[in-house]
């Protein structure tokens, strides 16, 4: 790799898993301090202090788990895609590692989106479940993830399994922007996004500052499990080298 | 404050089974995400620790 040197130089570091092991110890703590102030700050003032809905009353405040839950759900899809792209073009270990633990989290991220969907389904649209644009593909993505946990564990060879996990990931990232256009291209039940990078939120400010800071929160929480599992996930591939023996054996 | 009273808070006009719910899967879900690779992490540790003393002694 010494002859190609037009990448920048952390992406050269981020391929050392021992490299990773070290950095990911020192962020994890700031995240999960990050993530306990954001979550609980913005739980309280979720269920407390944000405004109720003037047509749905309190079961509005479904949304503060809800949104951030379905946002976090497609950015890890994305990521675990990215990630095996990178793991397929650069045979990058690191890579191919980060898409494989994204995978167990995105599917519990989306089983609390499609769950929290349903919920708040029951008593504003008086259904569990519609077959509705939106909620179809939210599912799909919920399917992707299971299909990919299950072809991961399918097979013996983690090269192998890094490499067909990656191509089926990147085939399913189409589902990414139906989910995303689904409440424009269908007449749907599911109302348009709270968030656009465009314009302001339809919401008044009491509502969505409390949602930002959720979001944020549940990104500081992604980013705490995941490291986790990486963590785990090098210290398994690279048992046999010195650095982890040394660690190990204290 | 958006409530009167600990009794509204928790019934959320009407919604709570609802509302409350919600957050407890979202705290499920947060816990397990966290406790499972600590647990995890347990599990290699002791394995791998076994493992080198085991090659040390042959």
């Amino acid at each position: 790799m010494a002859d190609k040197k037009w990448m920048p130089r952390w992406f050269y570091q981020l391929a050392s898993p021992r490299w990773c092991y070290e950095i990911t110890g020192k962020l994890l703590p700031l995240f999960v301090i990050a993530a306990i102030l954001l979550l609980v700050t913005g739980t309280v003032w979720a269920l407390a202090f944000a405004p109720a809905d003037y047509q749905q009353g309190n079961s509005f405040r479904i949304i503060y788990i809800h949104v951030p839950s379905s946002i976090l759900a497609q950015s890890c899809y994305m990521l675990m895609a990215v990630a095996g792209a990178i793991g397929l073009i650069w045979k990058m270990k690191v890579a191919d590692m980060v898409a494989k633990c994204c995978a167990p989290i995105g599917a519990s991220i989306a089983v609390l989106s499609l769950a929290t969907g349903a919920i708040w389904g029951k008593p504003t649209w008086g259904s569990w479940w519609v077959w509705d644009a939106r909620l179809t593909s939210m599912l799909i993505l919920f399917f992707l993830y299971l299909g990919i946990i299950a072809l991961n564990s399918a097979i013996e060879s983690e090269r192998t399994a890094a490499q067909s996990t990656a191509v089926l990931a990147l085939v399913g990232l189409v589902n990414i922007p139906i989910i995303k256009y689904s409440v424009d291209w269908w007449n749907t039940l599911h109302q348009p996004a709270t968030f656009k990078l465009t314009e302001r939120p339809a919401m008044p400010a009491e509502m969505w500052v409390p949602l930002l800071v959720m979001v944020i929160g549940f990104y500081c929480f992604f980013a705490v499990a995941m490291m986790l599992r990486l963590r785990n996930e090098i210290i398994q591939r690279e048992r046999r080298s010195s650095w982890v023996r040394d660690l190990i054996a204290g | 404050m958006s409530f009167e009273s600990f009794a509204e808070f928790i019934d959320m006009g009407g919604h709570g089974l609802y509302v409350w719910l919600s957050y407890a899967i979202a705290l499920v879900v947060i816990v397990i995400n966290i406790v499972n690779p600590l647990m995890h992490k347990r599990h290699i540790f002791t394995e791998q620790a076994r493992r080198l003393r085991r090659e040390k002694q042959s």
